[in-house]
């Protein structure tokens, strides 16, 4: 694990974007954390030069703070090396967006729709964003922490008696 | 309003449209009904299959676009049985999330709880004892048999070979009599502790799975020349549903939908879990990627199923099978009703929950009957998980069958979803 993220470090010290990352671990595994706007391009990268072609999640996470409120974890399998590693993109409170991975790998297709379903991640470039889970009509996003987990009265119509 | 408007608003996309879009305003007016149906195999019909369809396996939804017999474009349309799964366990401890598991792939519900268990585990930083090790090992290979005679006996009814279905399900239904005797309980088992197990493993039960190893392989043989000897089965599945190795990379397929693409991957090999690192079995990959090969890979892993749980047996150690940590593991119920050390801890644990430092992250994966289940969890210190996010391999396989129907005969359908083996309880959380 160690002299993985050593060579991956050492790899992409040439790239531009180098100098935006930053390696931590969570529970054995590696993480690097990404600003929104280098995604695509850092993915691209892991999947084309260091094998990592399967992704098996994309997780919304609700911070709940002031700052960098929602975040979101790719999880990364090498098939060849098999290793994991996981990717952390900080987003903005207000208006959380993130570039769509979906021209990297397909399975991003379905995996952002449920981000944005239960969280309101906007994906942009994402070729079809829409709820997945949740009704089309459905207004709130029931993920979020301040979302009660008894639902809203009225934010589903019931049939009438 | 004159049937003419309705037609004002739309733009001709071609001049063929433009002349098509003429004649039928042309038909409007003089009431010619020929002019609407002349060229009506030059359409394409959107079908609508499910939600409530015996051959989608649960409440799935399909919206089909076809031309003739001929599948243009699928749509699958999930979430008839979202739950909120995620949400509620962010408002529940850990122990109280393990009955949930079983309601998630409900066909392999003790592997469910181990996987929940282990990542739990993981979390706090504890591991079972040996004993537990093997017992939760015995477990999931055996939730992957029950799982497997399923989608056995159910993809073959699909196809139209119903009299498997009852012997397959005859096989299944041993296998709920085991866990009956092992766990207590036929079907949801919620059979793990963090830390441990809720029963111990008794004779009654190894004799049981014993007797039932013994006579597995001949039961199985006549499950498979029931099958595999059908030629309507084996013309309707050969060469249906092809995906290649790429695209299933590409569309995150685990399991067996995986292994049947020529992609050796398996947890239980990659990335060593419970005591899969002691035992002697093989991972099957076939390369056709279509319907038949997706079948071979699990009626073979059937077979390394049954070498994995008789080698369990053979090595089953003693000991405990919970760990001794007061402050993390629930303890045995008799002593809570006569011990005051042991009722403290379970008030503690039961009020308060396990707490993980704030912060915590971690992630865990096993390889279940349909891939690869994992729990990525998160805590900020207290008894209540922050983010539980679930990684279901079902819903990821049903994103794949729009790749395997396209230029299918809407015949295939059928056969393809059963031959993907999805479980809406799952995919949908």
């Amino acid at each position: 694990m160690k002299e993985m993220i050593d060579e991956l470090k050492e790899k992409l010290s040439s790239k531009a974007f180098a100098k935006n990352l930053l390696f931590t671990e969570i529970k054995g595994y590696n993480c690097i954390e990404i600003p929104p706007i280098d995604l695509v391009e850092v993915c691209s990268c892991l999947k084309n030069d260091f094998g990592f072609n399967l992704l098996t999640d994309i997780a919304g996470i609700d911070r709940f703070t002031k700052d960098n409120r929602f975040e979101l974890m790719y999880n990364l399998w090498s098939i060849e090396k098999k290793q994991r590693i996981f990717l952390r993109v900080k987003l903005n409170s207000n208006k959380p967006e993130a570039p769509t991975v979906s021209s990297v790998w397909q399975t991003a297709d379905w995996e952002e729709r449920e981000a944005y379903d239960m969280y309101g991640i906007i994906f942009s470039g994402h070729p079809d964003l829409r709820r997945i889970y949740m009704r089309d009509d459905f207004e709130y996003f029931p993920l979020r922490k301040d979302y009660p987990l008894m639902g809203l009265p009225g934010a589903v119509e019931l049939p009438k008696k | 309003m004159e049937p003419s408007d309705y037609l004002i608003n739309t733009e001709p996309k071609s001049e063929l449209a433009k002349v098509e879009q003429e004649k039928i305003l042309k038909a409007l007016e003089t009431d010619d009904i020929k002019a609407y149906f002349d060229d009506a195999l030059e359409n394409q019909l959107v079908l609508n299959m499910g939600p409530q369809h015996p051959a989608t396996h649960g409440v799935m939804r399909l919206l089909v676009s076809l031309d003739g017999e001929t599948v243009v474009k699928v749509v699958p349309d999930i979430g008839y049985l979202h739950r909120g799964y995620e949400k509620l366990a962010e408002n529940m401890t850990f122990h109280e999330f393990i009955p949930h598991t079983d309601r998630l792939d409900y066909l392999s519900p003790p592997s469910n709880n181990v996987a929940y268990a282990l990542a739990v585990e993981k979390l706090i930083g504890i591991e079972a004892p040996p004993r537990a090790q093997y017992i939760r090992t015995i477990c999931c290979e055996l939730s992957r048999l029950a799982s497997h005679f399923v989608w056995m006996g159910s993809m073959a009814m699909d196809v139209g070979a119903l009299t498997v279905f009852l012997w397959a399900f005859r096989e299944r239904e041993k296998i709920l009599d085991i866990l009956d005797i092992l766990t207590g309980v036929r079907f949801t088992t919620s059979y793990t502790r963090i830390g441990g197990l809720a029963l111990d493993i008794t004779d009654e039960a190894i004799n049981r799975i014993t007797a039932y190893l013994g006579e597995f392989d001949a039961n199985l043989i006549e499950c498979r020349n029931l099958i595999e000897r059908n030629r309507i089965f084996v013309n309707r599945c050969d060469g249906v549903g092809i995906i290649s190795k790429e695209d299933a990379i590409s569309i995150g397929l685990t399991g067996p939908n995986l292994r049947a693409s020529g992609v050796q991957r398996d947890l239980r090999k990659d990335e060593p879990y419970l005591v899969y690192k002691e035992l002697d079995f093989e991972i099957p990959v076939l390369t056709g990627g279509d319907c038949l090969a997706r079948y071979y890979v699990r009626i073979r892993e059937m077979t390394e199923s049954k070498k994995i749980i008789a080698q369990c047996l053979d090595k089953l150690p003693g000991g405990p099978i919970d760990l001794h940590d007061t402050k993390q593991v629930l303890p045995r119920k008799e002593n809570v009703y006569t011990k005051m050390e042991e009722l403290i801890n379970d008030f503690m644990l039961i009020n308060f929950g396990n707490i993980p430092p704030a912060g915590t992250e971690s992630y865990f994966a096993i390889e279940s009957s349909k891939g690869e289940l994992g729990f990525y969890i998160i805590s900020s210190g207290t008894g209540y998980p922050f983010r539980l996010k679930i990684r279901s391999p079902s819903f990821v396989n049903i994103q794949a069958l729009p790749i395997m129907m396209k230029g299918c005969l809407i015949s295939d359908i059928v056969a393809i979803i059963g031959s993907v083996d999805p479980v809406m309880g799952e995919a949908d959380k």
